[in-house]
């Protein structure tokens, strides 16, 4: 059931009065920030409070042979040096895997290193002060001893008998392989009348957040509590893993998470300077502060993507996809990342791979490797952006072959609108999804046509444009089978409170975060349609694990699907509660009432009878005034999570238009579009945004953003100046539409929209360019797709 | 990321500036809009001392045109050049390029000075300088020196400057009325330092140059002025001519290589640059088409 957006007539919940749903409403919370009154972590100050200052190896792989602070400890405002040694009789080491991802392993890794360093960047020692500079200025008197071991560097040896091992008690350097066969791939691919294999490399990149990561842990010995003020995506996770590790209930942990610049999945997981935080804490019995500054960001935020994918398509003249083919190389550092670990991201490419095409014959394998470098983990659209690359480049390229345009031969291996529900080769299920739809408002809203004369125009005049064309899938709204299923206390579920005050107002607690994304907003959407009173008299309560209800967060595109929905279900609830009482109030019966603009109303003739702030003041102030018997309820609470689709996938397509100066080498886009199907659009601004930022780090990925190692384990532009993430400059208008198609697990109908962006927009500008380059007869399958690639694929340098 | 401890003094007047260099010497770092200078004291990339602010002083501030003569005083911000008249008028090399130097924030308080004294060989101005054929003004403990902008850089982030002298001013020769210039650099993103860029100030008369400056950027330690230029001027510029300019440009330059190109994509881009410029000046689309000079 694919819908536009405009007849959303089956909502009866949300289809009322004054409903804000699918509608533009600015974010609650946008004066507060705009006003300079947010709060973030580093904004906070607490008597006692002491900053640590982590000192990192400047190694890949070395032992510790010593560590001397004494003069150190003797310089001014130095409180403590802790090293791992120290720091390890108050926080237990940790193992990143998980009993799901078979032969998943990886070795214990400590809050700060004891004896050995295993990248550039990692902790040796914590000096704590009574300030940053301080601590900056002791680190510089410390001398550690290293003997340095070989590094493990390159992915594509790491496994070679020759390589030494990282972690000898594993065996091999293999983290974690993956293998999927399904039909019958060499016999169909023999049949196939070409053939076409390429070698797809992704470059090394990272999160970059606005305000970098950050946490103030205060260790209260008299209540024998420690509260950490974090910008963390998981509120619960944190608390969940900082209980365990410390020897702690997790009632003695409370999480605070006001507000946050910026995730994208970099602040979803364990870090070991966070946990070296929240240890210190306890050991010094004082509140301590750690803000990464950007350097150390650059070295210990994770680093994401960094494949090397071989990849094979079979088709047939008359366009047919026959089977796919990958086999994946990832590398992800020395240690797997706790507790969501670092094989997510092969897993998700094995899972996605062929994912919006009717072809069931895939085979794949996937081998994720240890390195001395970075970790590396799930970044916004894990996996994604690798799995649409190297299908989306193989489409493009099979239909080169065959001399096929690249949108009629995706218009033939698409998976028809109204096959579902279905499952991909690679066993996902698919309730609803859209890509005709969404490949058909696409080719409109750019014209294609017109596009394609004025490609051909320009090209005649030596100006080498090309359009790219990228389908993809989206994982959402995930259930426990993420994590849940594989031993992760990372709850799948979200829960949500809504209560009427005593002026009629409401207050909404949920167990989703807000880094930016409009979580509050939508929320607040919600719940004012819902139960008929206005936004403005609707607050919202997020990240406080003392506070909200027991969640998962935000992450994996699921705040709006799976929180969205518990708060929906929470405020029926109200709703009902507050009609009961209204009834009897009125002496009427609850199924002709309604709630509309705040007040309590005839449902025949829409007449008000009696403001929820007069309701609120009788139930609470002359509850003695109700008829005997009655009790209201003017708190419910509900939670939520999908149970029939583990992950409620979405869908959508992208194109890019763009021109290759061939002299240069250098890329200008000139447009983007997005057609994408998040099922309910509850706010299409705030759907907009997150659409167009994760476009925005997509094309990053494409274009500009490269952890750059040299071959000893060094990263070498581990700045700003040197990393270059994409500005606003070189970003194109980035037109996006929407197809409609509600999920029916939910009432709400809400799938996740957080990731498709960046899920293919690498795809789309690499087919752009190599459609671009098409006379020069040359194919591209590098990001990012620097000028020096170009020029050197044409031959010019 | 926070500097090491320094002591500070904000200068009253540059003579008492020149008496704090004069003690302190290069235990000492003169601040000027602090875009270059305080980044690398917070990276701990370089410790001074003492920060000598000159900030403050009025008379380090200020364009003025006299006679055939364009003065720019040190503390002129780039935001300064982008909005002056003057500068617009007699300057118009400058004006362009400096709308290339890094963003409006930056722009609002980095300083001509600043941006000569620190001698990014990958920055515009420093360029811009050899093309115009500025006179760097410096002043010391002994005195102004007048140093020709060409001799004034000598090296990577290295100048004439001595640690105890102050940059006061530059002067300019007031651009001709039939003149011409040519800016352009290739940078990954607006704002960036160039991977290589060209200013270029020229005279045309009747389709020929009578008069050529290319003053190139990021091809090596400092700012260079081509002498290829030579064989261009004065004669009829056909894509023999140019190939010809372009192969001598190609032996001049040294340029160095990292993580945004190799010195050969470097080099290859200062040719596209040489090629398209002279194209632009002498309005000659002819010049450009097809493959890029070698
Ligand atoms: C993000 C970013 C991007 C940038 N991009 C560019 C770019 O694209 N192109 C570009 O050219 N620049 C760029 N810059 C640098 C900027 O232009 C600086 O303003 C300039 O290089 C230095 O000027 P300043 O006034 O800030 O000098 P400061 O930082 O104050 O000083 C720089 C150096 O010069 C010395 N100095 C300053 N004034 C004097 C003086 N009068 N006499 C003697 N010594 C002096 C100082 O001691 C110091 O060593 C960028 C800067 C940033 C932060």
């Amino acid at each position: 059931m694919t819908r536009t957006p405009e007849d959303r007539a089956a909502f009866s919940v949300l289809d009322r009065p004054n409903s804000y749903i699918g509608k533009t409403v600015p974010r609650p919370n946008l004066d507060r920030l705009m006003q300079g009154r947010g709060l973030y972590v580093s904004d906070i100050e607490l008597p006692r409070m002491a900053h640590v200052v982590f000192l990192r190896s400047p190694h890949a792989h070395a032992k510790i042979t010593g560590i001397d602070a004494a003069a150190a400890k003797r310089m001014p405002g130095i409180i403590a040096v802790v090293t791992g040694q120290e720091i390890a009789a108050v926080i237990t080491p940790w193992v990143g895997v998980l009993s799901h991802l078979k032969g998943l392993k990886s070795a214990p890794q400590s809050a700060i290193a004891v004896d050995r360093v295993c990248w550039q960047g990692e902790a040796v020692a914590a000096i704590i002060a009574t300030s940053r500079a301080a601590a900056e200025d002791a680190a510089e008197h410390i001398s550690v001893a290293y003997e340095e071991l070989d590094a493990v560097t390159d992915m594509q040896t790491a496994l070679d008998p020759t390589t030494s091992v990282i972690h000898p008690a594993l065996g091999d350097n293999l983290a974690f392989e993956r293998n999927h066969d399904a039909g019958t791939v060499d016999a169909v691919l023999a049949a196939s009348d070409e053939v076409v294999e390429a070698e797809f490399i992704f470059g090394r990149h990272t999160g970059v957040t606005l305000e970098p990561r950050s946490v103030v842990a205060d260790w209260n010995a008299a209540e024998a509590r420690l509260t950490i003020y974090q910008g963390t995506q998981a509120p619960h996770m944190v608390q969940n893993i900082a209980a365990l590790h410390l020897g702690l209930q997790e009632s003695q942990v409370r999480v605070v998470c006001k507000d946050v610049g910026g995730s994208f999945g970099i602040k979803v997981h364990i870090y070991a300077d966070e946990m070296a935080t929240y240890a210190l804490s306890k050991l010094l019995r004082r509140p301590v502060k750690f803000v990464a500054d950007r350097v150390e960001s650059f070295n210990t935020d994770i680093h994401a993507r960094d494949h090397r994918c071989k990849g094979k398509i079979g088709v047939k003249c008359d366009g047919t996809i026959t089977a796919f083919e990958i086999d994946d190389l990832t590398g992800i550092g020395p240690y797997s990342m706790y507790p969501r670990t670092s094989a997510i991201e092969a897993n998700q490419v094995v899972n996605l791979v062929g994912g919006p095409y009717v072809t069931k014959n895939y085979r794949a394998r996937a081998r994720v490797v240890f390195q001395n470098k970075n970790v590396m983990c799930q970044y916004r659209a894990v996996g994604h952006p690798i799995a649409c690359s190297v299908t989306e480049g193989l489409v493009d390229l099979a239909a080169m072959k065959i001399g096929m345009d690249p949108v009629e031969i995706r218009r033939r291996n698409l998976i028809a609108d109204d096959a579902y529900p279905c499952a991909s080769p690679s066993g996902l299920r698919f309730e609803q999804l859209s890509h005709h739809a969404a490949l058909a408002k696409l080719i409109k809203m750019m014209d294609y046509d017109a596009l394609r004369a004025e490609q051909a125009m320009l090209r005649a005049r030596n100006i080498h444009c090309g359009i790219g064309i990228a389908s993809f899938i989206e994982v959402t709204n995930p259930s426990a089978a993420f994590y849940g299923v594989g031993g992760a206390k990372i709850s799948s579920q979200d829960g949500v409170a809504v209560r009427l005050d005593a002026q009629g107002a409401v207050v909404c607690q949920t167990s989703i975060t807000e880094q930016g994304q409009g979580s509050e907003s939508l929320t607040a959407q919600i719940v004012g349609s819902v139960l008929g009173v206005s936004m403005d008299r609707v607050r919202v309560i997020l990240g406080d694990t003392d506070n909200t209800p027991y969640g998962g967060g935000t992450w994996a595109s699921r705040g709006a699907g799976i929180g969205g929905e518990a708060a929906l279900q929470a405020t029926k609830e109200l709703r009902k509660n507050i009609l009961d009482v209204a009834a009897a109030i009125l002496q009427s019966s609850p199924g002709d009432l309604d709630i509309v603009s705040n007040s309590v109303v005839n449902v025949s003739d829409g007449a008000p009878r009696i403001e929820l702030s007069e309701l609120a003041r009788i139930v609470y102030f002359r509850p003695d005034t109700l008829p005997p018997g009655i009790q209201a309820e003017l708190m419910a609470t509900r939670h939520f999570v999908p149970r029939e689709y583990p992950f409620a996938f979405t869908n959508g397509v992208q194109a890019s238009w763009l021109e290759v100066d061939t002299d240069t080498g250098f890329v200008k886009l000139l447009k983007h579009w997005v057609v994408e199907d998040c099922g309910t659009i509850i706010n299409p601004q705030l759907v907009d945004e997150q659409i167009r930022g994760g476009v925005v780090q997509g094309l990053g990925a494409a274009l500009f953003e490269k952890c750059i190692y040299d071959e000893r384990g060094q990263l070498t532009n581990a700045n700003l100046a040197d990393y270059l993430v994409p500005m606003s400059g070189e970003m194109p208008d980035i037109d996006v539409g929407h197809v409609v198609s509600p999920t029916l697990e939910s009432e709400l109908g809400a799938k996740g929209a957080g990731e498709a962006g960046t899920a293919g927009a690498a795809a789309a500008v690499t087919n752009a360019v190599n459609d671009a380059l098409r006379p020069f007869g040359t194919i591209i399958t590098e990001i990012p797709l620097t000028p020096q690639i170009i020029l050197t694929a044409l031959g010019r340098i | 990321m926070k500097a090491s401890a320094f002591a500070y003094a904000r200068a009253t007047s540059v003579v008492n500036a020149l008496e704090l260099l004069a003690v302190y010497g290069d235990k000492a770092k003169v601040l000027s809009g602090g875009q270059s200078l305080m980044p690398a004291m917070n990276l701990r990339l370089i410790s001074p001392e003492f920060i000598v602010d000159i900030g403050e002083l009025a008379e380090l501030r200020g364009i003025v045109v006299k006679g055939d003569v364009l003065t720019v005083r040190a503390l002129t911000r780039h935001v300064d050049v982008l909005r002056s008249p003057e500068i617009a008028t007699h300057a118009p090399l400058l004006k362009d390029a400096t709308s290339h130097v890094a963003h409006p924030a930056i722009r609002n308080r980095g300083t001509l000075g600043g941006s000569l004294a620190h001698a990014d060989p990958a920055s515009e101005l420093p360029a811009c300088m050899v093309a115009l054929g500025a006179t760097v003004i410096v002043c010391g403990p002994r005195g102004e020196r007048r140093i020709p902008a060409q001799e004034f850089f000598t090296g990577i982030y290295e100048t004439a400057l001595s640690p105890q002298e102050l940059l006061v001013a530059v002067e300019l020769p007031v651009a001709r009325k039939d003149s011409t210039h040519f800016f352009h650099e290739f940078a990954r993103r607006h704002g960036d330092y160039a991977i290589v860029g060209l200013a270029a100030q020229s005279t045309i008369v009747g389709g020929q140059f009578t008069d050529l400056r290319l003053g190139f950027f990021a091809v090596g330690d400092r700012p260079l002025l081509a002498g290829a230029a030579g064989k261009l001027v004065n004669v009829a510029v056909t894509p023999e001519v140019l190939a010809k300019a372009s192969a001598i440009l190609g032996e001049e330059l040294d340029p160095q290589g990292d993580q945004q190109a190799t010195p050969a994509m470097r080099r290859h881009l200062a040719k596209v640059l040489l090629q398209r410029c002279v194209s632009r000046l002498l309005c000659r689309p002819d010049l450009q088409s097809g493959e890029p000079a070698r």
